[in-house]
């Protein structure tokens, strides 16, 4: 007789699992035309799930035989997951309606995505990790090829899997090679037996590699990037605005986490290869995007270079620097759901366009929606004072503190480089003619792109600080 | 001659090089690639199973119990996905996969 697990840490997750399934069953009962109602259901659980997680313990927690933990650093992660979820469902019902979409599995499938999320976030062992990935994972591929009558929707969803696939495969041949020689998929027992002051076998070093190679995949993080300006392009774009916030903060977190908690003590051996992805992610997010004449795939590198900035605070492996990538996230988080909230806005006559020249003359047809976009467009190449100038100020100072001197200039100067695409749109919508106004944005998503463009200037410049400390809570409770 | 921990760890190593190569050399054929993956899936495995029964540990095969059902569920997914490309394009080689270019 096995005795009954504690239960309680992970009741956030029972509860949104509980709630998936009850969501499917509606959906199915009820038949064509329930999107609207489960896609509110789906905001509801999401809420309810968001409360239970403030609710439940904040000391560090773990359960099911050490494969799960809950502390801090994960309560903050999932709290950002949950809200880029949520935003997103409320920002998707419009495009799903007019692009004929309106298939209640959306929300579903979304709500399935986010409690794979929060398994990796907690995951606290080989397995859980690879579980609560996948269980992502499996979600995304289908959600990317949604829009199945369209070529390109289906072409991102294959590139998407087998890509994917390959990543997980890299990945959990590391996670063998880890087992293997070091005797056990804890996270808890490898950090102890790397504290002890062993030298580690270079199978676990290799292991270690290949499940970085395999993580930096998901977060898109150069070399490992190849898949997303192609699936960010073809899926649908609500799906591509899920895609760049939600996972991106996920796979992040469950990067700190394996690489801090279990292997934090061979900092000398992963310290290079991070530094290597940051530098490259750098320089690629700020050059490629350049020559992007379509929104979505700038945003693809947009990411990629932001995924750099949050490696540089990896690189640091410092308290400092995981509270820098929190922050970072947190403000991604804010830039990202109001960029995409007016990418979603972005109709002519019926029909979408994505084009960067569609925003031509948008501070004449809508000028709070141009004003939004241009605090976006400052936040992201981090001028002061919008808040991405704060993430990115906190993720080069714990580099500069941890003696990555040339990490941080390197990052500064890909910056003052990725000024130029950011401008350039501040630029279009300005200073040129306008050809076809916009139709108005509806009303979740008018609400959305103000409250994250006050968040992004000036809520976060005044309030900063409920965010800082929150952060500093989270990466302290991850070097106990 | 004993077959002791070096030869599954190299039959391994073996099976996963050839499904990461069967991936990025194939031009024909779609199916290939989803081959290719479970092929990588099962060298997984392999290693494994192998180490579980040398270190005298169950974990490695739970594990492996894990992986088996995931990768059932991932073979139909893309599978599913495949289909769909299929009614869109009518053609599954790995050629005219092509209409974004990266």
């Amino acid at each position: 007789m096995v005795a009954m697990p504690d239960l309680l840490p992970a009741l956030p997750e029972l509860f949104l699992a509980c709630a998936g399934m009850l969501l499917l069953m509606i959906g199915v009962f009820r038949g064509e035309g329930s999107l609207r109602l489960v896609s509110w259901l789906a905001v509801g659980a999401l809420l309810v799930t968001g409360v239970l997680l403030v609710l439940g313990p904040t000391e560090r927690t773990v359960t099911f035989s050490g494969l799960f933990v809950s502390d801090s650093f994960a309560v903050f992660a999932k709290l950002l997951v949950l809200t880029a979820t949520a935003l997103t469902i409320i920002l998707s019902q419009r495009y799903l309606e007019t692009e004929q979409l309106a298939r209640f599995e959306y929300p579903v499938l979304l709500v399935f995505a986010t409690l794979g999320m929060m398994g990796m976030i907690s995951a606290n062992d080989l397995i859980a990790l690879y579980v609560g990935l996948e269980l992502q994972s499996l979600s995304l591929y289908v959600i990317a090829a949604f829009k199945r009558d369209f070529a390109k929707s289906s072409e991102a969803g294959l590139k998407y899997f087998v890509l994917g696939a390959l990543s997980s495969g890299m990945l959990l041949y590391g996670a063998s090679l880890v087992y293997g020689f070091a005797g056990t998929t804890n996270f808890d027992a490898l950090a102890a037996l790397f504290a002890a002051g062993e030298t580690p076998a270079v199978g676990v070093i290799v292991g270690m590699v290949f499940v970085a190679a395999g993580l930096a995949f998901k977060i898109s993080a150069v070399p490992f990037h190849m898949w997303t300006p192609d699936v960010y392009e073809g899926a649908p774009t609500s799906v591509t605005a899920f895609f760049a916030v939600a996972p991106k903060i996920a796979a992040i977190t469950l990067f700190i986490r394996v690489l801090v908690d279990p292997f934090g003590d061979l900092l000398a051996q992963w310290q290079q290869v991070i530094w290597f992805c940051a530098v490259a992610s750098m320089i690629l997010g700020s050059l490629a995007a350049i020559q992007q004449s379509n929104i979505k795939r700038l945003m693809a590198y947009s990411s990629i270079g932001h995924i750099g900035y949050a490696l540089v605070g990896l690189a640091a492996g410092t308290e400092a620097g995981v509270r820098g990538v929190l922050i970072y996230m947190a403000i991604y988080l804010a830039m990202n759901v109001g960029t995409f909230a007016i990418i979603l806005s972005m109709r002519v006559q019926g029909r979408m366009v994505e084009e960067i020249r569609d925003l031509s003359g948008l501070s004449k047809s809508h000028p709070m929606m141009a004003l939004a976009m241009a605090i976006f467009m400052w936040s992201m190449a981090g001028v002061p004072p919008a808040a991405g100038f704060f993430g990115k100020f906190y993720v080069f100072m714990a580099a500069v503190d941890a003696g990555l001197i040339v990490l941080a200039v390197i990052g500064v100067i890909t910056s003052v480089v990725s000024c130029y695409y950011y401008l350039r749109i501040i630029k279009v919508m300005y200073f040129d003619d306008l050809t076809e106004p916009l139709e108005r944005p509806s009303r979740a998503a008018s609400l959305v792109i103000a409250g994250t463009a006050l968040f992004t200037f000036p809520v976060f410049f005044i309030f900063s600080n409920a965010i800082l400390t929150g952060a500093a809570t989270a990466a302290a409770s991850l070097f106990q | 001659m004993e077959i002791g921990l070096s030869h599954y760890l190299v039959v391994a190593a073996i099976l996963f090089t050839l499904g990461v190569f069967g991936i990025f050399l194939n031009r024909r054929n779609v199916i290939i690639i989803l081959m290719s993956i479970e092929l990588i899936l099962l060298s997984v495995n392999i290693n494994l199973v192998a180490f579980s029964v040398f270190l005298n540990d169950l974990v490695g095969q739970v594990f492996a119990m894990f992986i088996l059902t995931v990768a059932a569920a991932e073979a139909a997914i893309g599978l599913a996905i495949l289909v769909v490309y299929f009614r869109n394009r009518g053609s599954i080689a790995v050629e005219d996969i092509n209409m974004m270019k990266g």
